[in-house]
């Protein structure tokens, strides 16, 4: 399937879980893709990078729901940093473990999960539908009950899949993209490449084989679909596309024209941009 | 670089190496140039049990230049993002984060500048600090010394101070830590009753006044004197040439 057909499922108002972390491996072709459909109200769950940032910067994006927005390389994430600042968008901030609960809340089909983080913190206080819970045993602990993070949708990029959804992250780090799936009643991944299930095998260690068929309704062949971020060893991040990226939220003029150039074309069109 | 001469910036290193030294075998993660140069220190040095990332998933057996990329021959095992939430759960980790704003208390603001809702100056976020803070140990490093870094108050409670961490009691605080506060000016730490920041000691050249003048509320100064930090041998110093050749922390402390 394509990236336009699988986001053909999103509509206005849903929540959707944004795989990857930071600005490294980022499901790119699926974001592009979102804003050529142009839904918006979204709610976006995500270790967020520049898929927040853009969903910020064409207006799409209602509410952020994250541990972090950042590029890496650049350690704030500037389209989101403007939004934050003109008051533009809602946000629920959490500390970066609690987001992993919550994900792992919702994988396992709980209400919450409970951790001593955010405990006298001012987590609390800018999320005041944060509870606390009592242990029930004799230490009679208090700890922050974080809420799954149940998701309508959500989308990943691995580095090969096969046909039928089993995927493999072939880079060092699998981040929490299973977890993504899970959390979602739907889940799309994008990938470099389709290969048959036994090249798939072969390809990599079998602990590459982070996601299966299980998990996905769809997978996409998306080459470049992580791009600007890094999506090793396929690629690594395109910094000098990444800066004149994030240049972008300083003057309008200077977004218009990245939008134009990168965002309101077909993907086929973005990667010939790019590479050129 | 290649005098052996230490500047303030070797000092600095020296001080945040120190605040490694009895951990023996955990895993530090310093943010920023002087706590990453400072946590190699320590473990090229007097605490080679430590376990160190490459600032991404790889653990590595030495003690790497800043700046370089390891080879295969330098990992030492494997430390993804999963299993960084894992070994901070754990407790087995001593954190060295930056503070834009930190208190009397050891309360950390990393994440904005004015009321969150809509903030001035959006800044970091709270990252991990919030987690961080109550599940083992941290230090601060703060390279330029000014009362809008120490503050009465901060604008929002990223890591957790020992104020905060007392009024969840006995259990819910009983992995925090705040080791210490190392500037550019001096070193700092919590050894006072009532867990006020305290002056430990001041760095070479640096006078009592001017700690004060750039402290934004009130410190505790030691009856009978205050410490000099310490110097780092030639030796020490050399070491810092060889792990910091392109002479990043030099340009980060503010002199």
């Amino acid at each position: 399937m394509t990236a336009d057909e699988a986001v053909s499922e999103v509509t206005d108002g849903m929540t959707i879980g944004i795989g990857g972390w930071g600005s490294r491996r980022k499901p790119m072709s699926f974001v592009r893709a979102l804003v050529r459909k142009g839904v918006k109200d979204l709610t976006v769950v995500s270790y967020g990078g520049p898929d927040i940032g853009i969903l910020c910067a064409t207006g799409q994006l209602k509410k952020a729901v994250y541990g972090f927005v950042s590029l890496d390389s650049i350690p704030l994430e500037p389209h989101f940093r403007k939004a934050r600042q003109q008051g533009t968008i809602e946000a629920v901030e959490l500390d970066e473990g609690m987001f992993l609960l919550g994900l792992r809340a919702a994988a396992q089909r709980l209400p919450f999960l409970p951790t001593r983080a955010g405990l006298g913190s001012d987590v609390l206080k800018i999320n005041p539908q944060l509870k606390t819970v009592k242990s029930p045993y004799a230490d009679g602990e208090e700890l922050v009950a974080v809420p799954a993070l149940n998701v309508d949708i959500a989308f990943i990029h691995m580095n090969r899949a096969d046909a039928q959804g089993n995927g493999q992250s072939l880079g060092r780090d699998p981040y929490f993209d299973n977890l993504f799936c899970m959390a979602a009643k739907k889940a799309f991944m994008s990938c470099e490449k389709i290969v048959s299930t036994d090249e798939l095998v072969a390809g990599g260690p079998l602990q590459s084989l982070l996601i299966n068929r299980m998990m996905v309704g769809g997978v996409v062949e998306a080459p470049g679909g992580a791009h600007f971020t890094e999506c090793p060893p396929d690629y690594p991040r395109d910094e000098a596309f990444q800066r004149e990226y994030a240049k972008t939220a300083k003057d309008d003029d200077a977004w218009s024209a990245f939008r134009a150039k990168y965002l309101d074309v077909s993907e086929a069109d973005y990667q010939k941009a790019v590479s050129s | 670089m290649s005098s052996r001469e230490a500047t303030r910036a070797d000092i600095c290193a020296l001080a945040v190496a120190e605040c490694f030294r009895d951990d023996g075998e955990i895993m530090v993660s310093a943010m920023g140039t002087t706590p990453s140069l400072g946590a190699r220190l320590a473990k090229a040095t007097f605490a080679p049990d430590l376990l160190m990332t490459d600032g991404y998933n790889l653990l590595l057996r030495r003690a790497l230049p800043l700046g370089a990329r390891p080879n295969d021959d330098d990992i030492e095992g494997w430390m993804p993002f999963g299993s960084v939430f894992d070994t901070l759960w754990w407790g087995r980790r001593h954190v060295m984060m930056g503070a834009s704003q930190i208190d009397q208390f050891g309360n950390q603001n990393i994440a904005c500048i004015g009321p969150w809702e809509r903030p001035k100056a959006q800044l970091l976020g709270v990252r991990g600090a919030p987690g961080n803070t109550i599940n083992h140990v941290t230090s601060y490093w703060v390279p330029n010394h000014n009362a809008r870094a120490l503050v009465p108050e901060v604008d929002m409670v990223s890591g957790v101070g020992y104020d905060r961490a007392a009024s969840l009691g006995s259990r819910g605080g009983r992995f925090h830590e705040i080791r210490r506060v190392i500037s550019n000016l001096g070193v700092f730490d919590f050894n006072t009753p009532d867990r006020r920041m305290r002056l430990a000691s001041l760095h070479p050249g640096i006078e009592l006044q001017q700690v004060i003048d750039n402290t934004g509320f009130e410190l505790v100064i030691p009856d009978g004197g205050v410490d000099t930090t310490p110097v780092p041998t030639p030796e020490i110093v050399g070491v810092l040439r060889e792990l910091d050749p392109q002479g990043y922390a030099q340009k980060e402390v503010v002199v």
